[in-house]
């Protein structure tokens, strides 16, 4: 919303002769945050740029389009390709920043499965946005790479929000290993005869002639809450036995993890925890901000790449960008929303306005970190402010105890007939839809009145909470 | 249920006893009848003759003569038999001895001392010929493909040996006699059996009869889709054994599905079929069809004599439509037959597989003038034209009874007859296009040979693989060697690495050994609860000791026995228990509940040549079920008096027994029992120096840091033995330049501290600025109300005060929110859920004191 409103207004400053080029900056925005970002599009972009001095013919523009010329709009595009996969793929491209030590130790206990065809299991443990799944697949995409280990590794990749239990996840696990009851791509059979199956195939392997596999078990807290853990506990007692090698890595965001397994599932897995802690400074903040920007030296515009890097220099000594990051560093540590803040500043980015300024970032600092419920109350009309404040008199008066509309409706009354001159004296249905609106919108709940249904189960109520919560 | 005890099979003494033994109270017969009510079958074996004795596996009945027959003072008649063993029961090893190729017909003269020879009358299923050979004889030709079988040489457990004349003259004598029956079967017949089949041929004729019969009828497809005889028994007493008011239901379910071709595969079936189909013609007198018989018996002497044979050889090779056909072929018998309107009760198989065939085609011949012109006794041809009438119009209802449920009903009597009828014109017809084309007719057939009714895909949808192999694939790298000493010792330190002995469990090794040991001596059956905390070693004890009993039995000096392990944690469900015990005992697949009752009839009667089996159950708490069926089973098959099982449950808990199970399963579970403690520093010590052997690549120091830390904690071995492989792994990432490093006190402290400290402190130390501001505000909020709880407002409010007091931005009500949702994600606050906004609740998953300490340092 707030993207389209710029383009516009940029409609309106630049006049007609431009509106094409402003059109398209706004839309190039929208885009970048939508993520989509097609070769295709670019180049018919590129094209319209550069099809463009010809169609126009005011002086201002043409010395404007001058400076960015059409090799300038190439490199700004480059830019934006580049540092857009930077920022959102997080999969095995971005460098991984400040978790040396743990690489090390992954790398290290996945090479000694394939290579020794050794059994193990890990946890790794860290806040949403630490960067877990970023490490394991930079692990893998390196172990992948080495000779030793090419297709010499099994890879079964669970995610607890898939397979919400051990029968899909038993068969999602023999669809993927390509067990010999797989048809096609399904897997058939009762679920006793899959995990029979699978503990077989398992069973009869040995260290040194089969082929390891690694488990990778995603939001690892979901399989927890399996029955019985009969799947975890299965893979533990095969990677603590001598069966087929096998590793089981397991990604999670709880740290209460351990407390949550079964004691003879606990036992038997080997407590080898990685924990991923978002554990840098701000220094090392504002060099990682550094790091996503620069433009590497591979890039094809030298000269460029030059201007940009020495931009970003700048900027990471100006005060208000070192403000801007500080606020958001002390207000979260992890580089997921660093990526974000960066995102909506580098769509910023044109050939008109080539290079970030510290006032990018503050505005997309101001739009990253707004307070949703605030901008609902901005949008409102003078008769709905009117009833808030009315609601938060009468809050004040009872200490927060409920209140209904006629209070509410009493109170706005009041104030029109003793304090209001100008205001116009709305009917009471009128004043009943505004606040019907303000319920919509949830700034005002209704209480949870003593159940109609007094006799009514616990768990009926707890269904209805769970399932009719939308309403 | 009048089905149920039709289906009954009657056993009885043929004559009277011919020796009494006062003192024993025993009587001795030369013979036993034994009778069928279902199919009105009576065989009659004598002393001498080879029978086929009821096996725990339903496929493979075992082999034995019969030698005496007498029946106790408590009136249980037992047989005493001399045994035979098939090729399959000699174990793999043992079978190489014989250095050349055994069929499957070719059975072994037992002499191994083991087996019991005193059995129940009641496990006889039928008879069967053995032949007794010379070693380089082969068996004729032309009965390769019969249920006979044929003996060469013994066995005595060790080794093979050629059959002494005497036991070959013996034999053979046996066989002859058997050979005669044939011959002297008239004679054979007590008169007032004859007497009795001619009334039950009166009594066919009414109606009443018949729908009994249509009810047998029932019964016998059900069985006949267990095909062979024993099979048949089993289910039968599957039927008998639980009432279950679903098993018609799913018969007709499965029924109108079932093909022969898949049974045209199980040869040995039809073996077993024609066996019983020519019992009953040459042997026994059955009612109805009896009569008949006589008929043929006499009217064409020689052909019955050779009727055995020639019937076999007919039907041997063929499949099963053919075998129809071939009943067909013998057209004056037929006639006869077809008269006798039942070609049911010479087989009911082709009976059923006529039906499936001809459905269409009943339809197309309800004109039944074939029948008008036969040429049979004037009085069965009257009553079956009346009957044909009858059952026409009874037909025709039912036809469109059958196109409109279209659930292929087959409890109707018309579509039983329904076969009869058109079996008949098509024989008039196209007697050539049956042999040519038998497959035509029995294309549209799927069969499931699954009792219950399963889930059969359509048959578009592909299937599971039947003989899918469970395999990984295997690596296309050999696994590297351990270079350094340290990867060796993280080798052998693996809780994978079985070791050679198991240290600090000797005890218990041999309290179990010896338990089991006096049980299989005893041949008897007992239970042992083993119980104790995870990684003491139940488990690989138990393992140990197994493979110690079974070196002995390789060296002779115990009687051998089968071993089965399950798992609770490996199972989906308890039930699942009985399907994998019954698997690794038999090798066969069926459901839970049929399994269960498998199970306890292998378990419950007097099983005759079983060894002793050792079942071990793991994570026993996990087959507890609401009504403890499961568990009360296991424990109670022990207690049988024939059973012969020895069960080990092992458990984690000591009460188990006193805390979940029910009296009547605790108390038959018994007071075995044993505990293992957690491992004192000493003994875990001594296995990492056990296992370690001879490698160097730990300070002594070291190991006993680890020990006394593990001991102090939980004695779990795994844990020990996981803390020292990652300090070794240490050890060895932090010395790459000097190579010959081992493990020190450091390396060990670090493992310990890595895999024990608390991660929360670690968390709120890294987390950021405001997170901790939350936390404080958090803390000073609880302070003030004296309430560990407190809503997200109310925390706002304070984090607001200090954010005031240090001079910061406060944040917005979106960003507290996320932080909360951010903190919660990690479980270091737990949340109510989020729709309650500012009112949602907030309480801390630590300690205040950890929170404090953690934020202090700062």
């Amino acid at each position: 919303m707030e993207l389209r409103g710029e383009g516009s207004g940029g409609v309106g400053r630049a006049g007609k002769a431009r509106r094409g080029r402003s059109r398209e900056a706004g839309g190039q925005a929208a885009r970048a945050l939508l993520g989509i970002e097609r070769e295709g599009r670019a180049r018919a972009r590129r094209r319209r740029l550069t099809a463009s001095p010809q169609i126009e013919s005011s002086a201002m523009n043409k010395r404007k389009l001058k400076e960015s010329s059409g090799t300038d709009g190439e490199c700004i595009s480059q830019v934006q390709k580049m540092l857009r996969e930077r920022l959102c793929h997080h999969r095995a491209m971005g460098k991984l920043f400040g978790i040396d030590q743990q690489y090390k130790h992954l790398l290290e206990l996945l090479k000694q499965t394939t290579v020794c065809g050794e059994s193990n299991s890990a946890l790794i443990i860290g806040p949403r946005g630490s960067g877990k799944t970023a490490l394991l697949n930079r692990v893998l995409k390196d172990l992948r790479e080495m000779k030793q280990v090419k297709e010499n590794l099994l890879e079964v990749h669970l995610n607890g929000l898939l397979q919400t239990n051990d029968k899909v996840a038993l068969k999602e696990i023999t669809r993927q290993l390509h067990l010999e009851n797989v048809v096609g791509d399904k897997v058939f059979g009762s679920f006793a005869e899959n995990l029979a199956f699978l503990l077989e195939a398992l069973r009869k392997g040995n260290r040194t002639s089969s082929c390891p596999v690694l488990f990778v078990l995603d939001e690892f807290d979901l399989f927890v809450h399996h029955k019985n853990q009969t799947l975890l506990y299965n893979l533990f007692d095969i990677s603590q036995s001598a069966q087929t090698p096998v590793t089981v890595i397991g990604l999670t965001c709880r740290q209460d993890i351990l407390e949550l397994l079964e004691k003879r599932v606990k036992s038997r897995f080997s407590h080898r925890r990685i924990y991923l802690m978002n554990s840098f400074a701000f220094k090392q903040y504002i060099r990682i901000f550094k790091e996503q920007l620069s433009l590497p030296a591979e890039f094809p515009d030298k000269a460029f790449a030059q201007k940009w890097n020495s931009n970003i220099q700048l900027l990471t000594e100006d005060k208000t960008v070192q403000d801007i990051l500080q606020n958001l560093f002390h207000y979260s540590k992890d580089l997921r929303s660093l990526n974000f803040l960066l995102m909506l500043a580098v769509s910023n980015v044109t050939v008109r306005h080539p290079l970030i300024t510290a006032s990018d970032l503050q505005e997309a600092s101001k739009q990253y970190r707004m307070d949703s419920k605030a901008n609902i109350v901005h949008g409102l009309s003078v008769l709905e402010i009117c009833l808030i404040i009315a609601m938060k008199h009468l809050n004040d008066v009872y200490e927060g105890e409920p209140f209904n509309f006629q209070m509410v409706y009493n109170e706005f009354q009041k104030f029109i007939q003793r304090k209001a001159h100008c205001m116009y004296n709305f009917e009471k249905p009128v004043v009943m839809k505004a606040f019907e609106h303000l319920l919509q919108l949830e700034l005002v709940k209704p209480i949870e009145r003593p159940s109609a249904y007094p006799n009514c189960p616990t768990d009926v109520k707890q269904w209805a909470a769970s399932s009719l919560s939308w309403l | 249920m009048d089905t149920r005890q039709q289906s009954k099979i009657i056993y009885s003494w043929y004559g009277k006893p011919t020796n009494s033994d006062r003192k024993l109270r025993t009587l001795q017969y030369k013979g036993i009848l034994i009778k069928s009510e279902r199919s009105r079958k009576e065989r009659c074996i004598q002393l001498g003759d080879f029978v086929l004795v009821e096996g725990e596996n339903a496929d493979q009945p075992f082999v034995a003569q019969l030698l005496d027959l007498y029946e106790d003072g408590a009136e249980q008649k037992h047989a005493v038999v001399q045994w035979f063993s098939h090729i399959s029961e000699i174990p793999k090893n043992k079978q190489k001895l014989l250095k050349r190729r055994i069929s499957s017909q070719e059975v072994f003269f037992d002499k191994v001392s083991g087996y019991d020879t005193d059995i129940a009358v009641e496990t006889i299923i039928d008879s069967v010929l053995v032949i007794p050979l010379r070693l380089k004889d082969e068996l004729p030709t032309r009965l390769k493909k019969e249920k006979i079988f044929c003996v060469k040489q013994s066995w005595d457990g060790k080794c093979f040996k050629a059959l002494s004349p005497h036991t070959f003259s013996k034999l053979n004598e046996a066989n002859r006699k058997e050979d005669g029956i044939p011959n002297s079967f008239n004679s054979f017949v007590p008169s007032d059996i004859i007497s009795s089949a001619k009334k039950e041929t009166k009594k066919a004729g009414s109606s009443a009869t018949k729908t009994k019969n249509v009810e047998m009828e029932i019964e016998s497809k059900h069985s006949a889709s267990k095909s062979s005889l024993s099979k048949k028994r089993h289910s039968l007493r599957v039927a008998n054994g639980i009432k279950n008011p679903t098993a018609r239901k799913k018969l007709e379910l499965n029924s109108p599905t079932r093909s022969p071709k898949s049974k045209l595969l199980e040869q040995e079936d039809i073996w077993a079929l024609l066996d019983d189909d020519c019992d009953s013609q040459l042997l026994k007198p059955t009612a109805i069809k009896r009569k008949v018989k006589f008929t043929e018996v006499l009217s064409s002497p020689p052909k019955i004599t050779c009727a055995n044979d020639k019937l076999k050889s007919v039907f041997g090779t063929a499949e099963d439509q053919e075998v129809l056909s071939g009943t067909l072929r013998l057209s004056p018998y037929r006639k006869l037959e077809d008269s006798n309107e039942k070609v049911r009760s010479l087989n009911m198989e082709v009976d059923a597989i006529v039906l499936t065939g001809h459905k269409e085609l009943g339809s197309q011949s309800p004109a039944v003038t074939p029948r008008s012109r036969r040429t049979c006794t004037q009085e069965t041809s009257t009553r079956i034209a009346e009957q044909i009438s009858l059952l026409n119009m009874l037909e025709s209802k039912e036809e469109e009874d059958f196109l409109s449920s279209s659930d292929g009903s087959y409890s109707s009597s018309s579509e039983e007859e329904d076969s009869d009828v058109s079996c008949t014109p098509e024989k008039k017809t196209k007697p050539s296009r049956m042999f040519s084309t038998p497959k035509s007719s029995r294309k549209p057939s799927v069969h499931t040979p699954a009792k219950t009714p399963r889930k059969t895909p359509l048959p578009g949808t592909p299937r599971t693989p039947r003989n899918a192999t469970p395999e990984i694939p295997r690596r296309s790298h050999a696994a590297q060697k351990p270079t350094s000493v340290l990867e060796e010792a993280r080798l052998r330190l693996h809780v994978s690495a079985v070791p050679e002995s198991l240290p600090c469990r000797e005890e218990e090794f041999q309290d179990i050994y010896n338990f089991v040991e006096s049980k299989l001596i005893d041949g008897t059956g007992g239970c042992m609860y083993i119980s104790g905390v995870p990684g003491t070693g139940k488990t690989a004890t138990v393992h140990e000791v197994i493979r110690c009993l079974q070196r002995a039995t390789e060296d002779d000096d115990l009687p051998s026995f089968q071993f089965i392990e399950i798992n609770g944690m490996k199972l989906t469900d308890p039930h699942q228990a009985y399907v994998q015990i019954l698997e690794l005992l038999t090798g066969q697949k069926v459901t839970a509940t049929h399994a269960a009752v498998l199970l306890a009839n292998l378990f419950c009667t007097p099983g005759p040549k079983r060894k002793t089996t050792v079942l071990v159950v793991d994570e026993l708490d996990l087959l507890w079920t609401r009504k403890q069926n499961v568990m009360y089973n296991l424990f109670d098959w022990p207690t049988q008096k024939h059973s012969k099982l020895i069960i080990l449950a092992i458990a984690n808990t000591m009460d188990l027994p006193e805390r979940i199970m029910m009296n009547r399963v605790s108390s038959r579970l018994g007071l075995t029992r044993m505990s293992f403690q957690p491992y004192t520093y000493k003994q875990l010590q001594q296995i990492i120096s056990s296992r370690l052997n001879s490698v160097k690549a730990f300070e002594e120091d070291a190991i006993q840091l680890v020990s006394r830390k593990v001991a102090a904690l939980s004695g779990d071995a795994r844990r020990c033995l996981d803390i020292c492989r990652r300090a070794a792994e240490i050890c060895e990432f932090s010395s790459q330049k000097s190579t010959d490093e081992i493990v020190r006190m450091t390396h060990i402290t670090q493992a310990i501290d890595e895999m024990f400290s608390s991660p929360y402190i670690q968390a709120i130390r890294n987390a950021s600025l405001h997170e901790q501001i939350f936390f404080k505000a958090i803390l000073a909020e609880f302070r003030r109300v004296g309430v560990e709880e407190a809503t997200v407002q109310q925390v706002y409010r304070q984090h607001i005060a200090l954010c005031r007091m240090e001079g910061m931005q406060s944040p917005t009500v979106s960003d507290i929110l996320a932080i909360c949702a951010r903190l919660g994600a990690c479980r270091l606050l737990l949340l109510e859920s989020s729709s309650k906004y500012l009112h949602m609740r907030v309480r801390l998953n630590i300690s205040q004191d950890d929170v404090m300490y953690a934020l202090k340092d700062d």
